[in-house]
């Protein structure tokens, strides 16, 4: 056998890199942007701040981003956490309800005032990151400590979170018009206010599963979890941990959410949005048998998810028709990461072999 | 009587390879007409392996399978069995939660109309049932409301359905029966045994060897040591066949271990006082002091697994107590024993030793890293370091300290799993079967390591199917027999004394 030459190698490493097809996936659906679709890529310069098509897709994909960086730690644990979407619901309706109790009184109270609000900003903020961590340390101690199969477990939150939430809203849309509160979802410091918070996320994240053992002993646990424990890891804490900070990164999302919509909507918030967060986990190339992951690939993965949404409304795509279109991509790029395909595309691509 | 000996299965000179271990070398086999043939062999002796090379699950690198006198090749399970090659494996691989009746004919279901013919379905399975195994039960039940022994029938005979099954693979289908169980297993094998099945029995009970069988085929290292008229051999001759001696290549280790156990102190690093766990081990007491290897020799299903594995903490012990310098163990748990310095390297390497997607530098720190805690993180260059250190000491054969474990060769894991332990700096290093699947040379450099690492003021139990090698490793002899300790040997202990410890007083 010849040695591989230089080329072969570079092209390789390239290849085999984790983010190499989430950013093919990404590319493909912006070429696609660029060519059929005017003006795409045109950024306005409004009073200082950013706007344009492009830039929606990261404002409007940011709370699958937050979600997907819990979940990739779920994941790689060999999890999945199916309970994000209530959580972020429930989440919503501690916000929601805390800044105007009026639904509590059984009745719908219009505020007017873009200043008025129950409780203080702060304490709004910390009382709905509390509950998703519950929520969160919930799902961990099933997983972990009643040793229930993950699917199962956070299936329960799913199903009951929502009427958590509107319980906790006394069944009722709560109009949030509070505008520090709006500045969440919708403020712009150049760019969203809401990537700032993706990008806080992600960094500590990714500070602490890279450069604590933590990210370690996650992969460890996910790819073997008798080795770990033989190897003195103690797989139910990390398990545990991964759980409950998936509920917080849920917790942020919901807040970014009903800032956006300017309610908390406890049936609607965050409907489906787990499977888009488990989606773009699983586009990033973390396997859903657990193992290694990367949290960049998962961020990349969700953008790929936000940026089919918008190319078919961009297109004209009507919105019953969305999800349709949006599985016909999604299979597509899900089979980009079979072996088959992989070998195919290394072997078409790789410089000729002499013979 | 010349028709009862005709061979209805003659395997010749068999060979098969796997990436760094020779499973199977030059091994053949025969089985008459109407006979039960015991294929007997420590862990790793090639047993299954065989077994997969004759029902297609593997294929041979060389040799030849005779069938009835002609030449097969089997391709698949499914196509062995439609040559009436049966096979009832260890773990009843059946559904518990469907009944007798489904479980029997699952995928072969009489129909009628294009539905399942439930009636005739039940008789059939029933009839069965009655009819090959003398079992009479009601086979509209859920399998899972039987007992194992039961399950074993029914995986039997869902086995022998295919009505021209001329041979039964029997893959120790009494480890997990209760001697009643046994009983009634050994009278169905007797009677298909009188209806001219040729029956192989693989099992690691010597008793029911000498119970069930008329012949024995004894394999050792993927090795064929002989075929045996099983009236014709002890137990002792049996049991040495199987782990083996040879007399060469004695002498330097055997300089070496004399050299070292000039090391051994008399202070005990570690004691064990009646310490068991029921059904697993009876209670034991165990000292093991400074500088000394202590070999674990007992045949499969013994206890040496169980003993490590209480030792270690990674199953909690219900009597007795450990103390180490001097002072009781509270805390068992695999966490605390690495804290103490105790490092178990388990028996099953792929299912508790590897992480195969981690890298060789990743497994390597694994253990030092869970020591330290979460936070504590071994910066990159100190990981190399620890890395690179051991790949050096231990030659461990990888591309790079980055390579994922899972490329390596079986022998390279193993020395990876090693290294884990090794840079714990343990105490006391207990290793199970460190040397299964492991090629000649590697085995010898790991026995040197354990040696090395003893004169060093450690200690370390070491458990190995081989006799010859824990013999050669060992200062000290523990001999364990039907999860107890039944005997203690230190000093210079002839080969034959060991044997007759681990066959008993029966023998």
């Amino acid at each position: 056998m010849k040695k591989p030459t230089k080329q072969t190698i570079t092209w390789r490493r390239i290849t085999e890199n984790r983010l190499f097809f989430p950013i093919v996936a990404l590319t493909l659906i912006l070429l696609f942007d660029f060519i059929f679709i005017p003006g795409f890529f045109a950024i306005e310069n409004r009073e200082g701040n950013l706007h344009g098509s492009l830039i929606d897709i990261f404002r409007n994909g940011s709370t699958v981003m937050i979600l997907a960086i819990g979940m990739t730690l779920v994941i790689a644990t060999g999890g999945v956490d199916l309970s994000v979407g209530a959580t972020m619901a429930i989440a919503a309706s501690v916000a929601g309800i805390l800044m105007n109790p009026s639904a509590l009184k059984n009745e719908v109270f219009f505020v007017t005032d873009p200043n008025y609000t129950f409780q203080p900003l702060w304490l709004v903020i910390i009382a709905a990151l509390a509950i998703s961590l519950i929520c969160g340390l919930w799902n961990g101690v099933l997983v972990a400590y009643m040793r229930i199969q993950p699917m199962v477990a956070t299936l329960i939150l799913m199903i009951s979170g929502r009427g958590i939430a509107q319980l906790i809203t006394n069944g009722l849309r709560v109009q949030i018009t509070y505008k520090p509160y709006a500045f969440i979802g919708q403020g712009w410091v150049i760019l969203p206010f809401s990537l700032y918070l993706v990008a806080i996320v992600f960094a500590i994240t990714w500070f602490i599963t890279r450069k604590t053992a933590i990210g370690m002993f996650i992969e460890s646990v996910g790819i073997n979890f008798r080795s770990s424990y033989f190897s003195g890891i103690d797989e139910k804490k990390i398990k545990l941990l991964v759980y409950t900070f998936c509920g917080f990164c849920a917790g942020i999302a919901g807040l970014v959410a009903s800032s956006n919509i300017k309610t908390s909507d406890a049936n609607n918030i965050g409907l489906t949005t787990e499977l888009d967060a488990i989606l773009a986990v699983v586009i990033g190339g973390t396997s859903m048998a657990g193992g290694r992951f990367s949290l960049l690939a998962s961020m990349v993965g969700a953008l790929v998810m936000q940026a089919i949404t918008q190319s078919m409304y961009a297109i004209g795509v009507p919105a019953f028709a969305l999800q349709a279109i949006k599985a016909v991509v999604v299979i597509f790029v899900i089979l980009l990461y079979s072996d088959q395909v992989k070998g195919f595309v290394r072997k078409i691509s790789a410089p000729k072999k002499e013979v | 009587m010349s028709e009862v000996d005709q061979n209805i299965l003659s395997m010749e000179g068999i060979s098969k390879t796997f990436p760094g271990v020779q499973a199977l070398d030059d091994v053949s086999l025969s089985l008459k007409k109407g006979e039960i043939l015991c294929l007997v062999g420590e862990n790793g002796a090639g047993k299954s392996t065989l077994m997969k090379v004759l029902t297609g699950v593997d294929k041979p690198d060389s040799g030849r399978i005779i069938l009835d006198g002609k030449e097969i090749q089997t391709k698949s399970p499914q196509h062995a069995q439609s040559l009436g090659i049966s096979t009832v494996y260890q773990e009843v691989n059946l559904c518990t939660n469907l009944t007798v009746a489904e479980n029997i004919l699952l995928g072969r279901e009489p129909q009628k109309m294009r539905r399942i013919d439930w009636t005739k379905m039940n008789a059939l399975a029933s009839d069965t049932l009655k009819r090959l195994l003398g079992v009479d039960i009601d086979v509209t039940k859920s399998l899972g409301s039987y007992t194992v022994a039961i399950q074993q029938m029914v995986a039997i005979a869902r086995a022998l359905y295919i009505e021209s099954a001329k041979i039964l693979i029997l893959d120790e289908p009494t480890s997990s029966l209760d001697v009643n169980e046994t009983e009634q297993l050994f009278k169905v094998m007797r009677k298909l045994k009188n209806e001219g099945v040729g029956i192989i029995f693989i099992t690691h009970f010597i008793g029911q060897i000498y119970e069930i069988s008329d012949r024995i085929t004894v394999l050792r290292n993927g090795k064929l040591v002989g075929t045996y008229e099983t009236s014709a051999i002890t137990r002792v001759g049996l049991i040495s066949k199987m782990i083996g001696r040879s007399l060469a290549e004695f002498d330097e280790m055997t300089k070496i271990k004399l050299e070292s156990s000039k090391h051994i102190r008399s202070e005990a690093l570690l004691q064990a006082k009646e310490f068991g766990l029921t059904g697993a081990i009876q209670p034991f007491n165990l000292d093991l002091h400074a500088g000394e290897v202590v070999g674990l020799a007992g045949l499969l299903g013994s206890g040496r697994t169980e003993t490590a594995s209480i030792l270690f903490g990674s199953d909690k012990a219900d009597t007795g107590s450990i103390s180490m310098n001097g002072s009781v163990v509270q805390d068992y748990s695999p966490l605390s024993s690495i804290k103490r310095g105790v490092a178990l390297c388990p028996e099953d390497r792929k299912a508790a030793g590897i992480v195969d997607d981690l890298s060789v530098r990743e497994n390597i720190i694994l253990a030092i890293q869970a020591s330290k805690g979460w936070f504590k993180y071994l910066s990159l260059p100190e990981q190399y370091e620890i890395a690179e250190k051991y790949i050096k000491l231990l030659s461990i054969a990888t591309p790079s300290a980055d390579q994922p474990v899972k490329n390596l060769s079986g022998g390279n894991q193993q020395k990876v799993i090693l290294a884990r332990w090794l840079a714990i700096n343990p105490q006391i290093l207990i290793l199970d079967e460190p040397t299964r699947g492991i090629d000649v040379g590697t085995k010898a450099e790991i026995q040197k390591l354990v040696l090395s690492f003893a004169e060093d003021g450690k200690a370390c139990v070491f458990i190995s199917s081989e006799l010859e090698e824990v013999l050669r490793t060992s200062h000290r002899i523990v001999v364990l027999r039907e999860r107890e300790k039944v005997a203690e040997f230190s000093g210079e202990v002839d080969e034959n004394t060991i044997i007759q410890a681990i066959a008993g007083s029966e023998a």
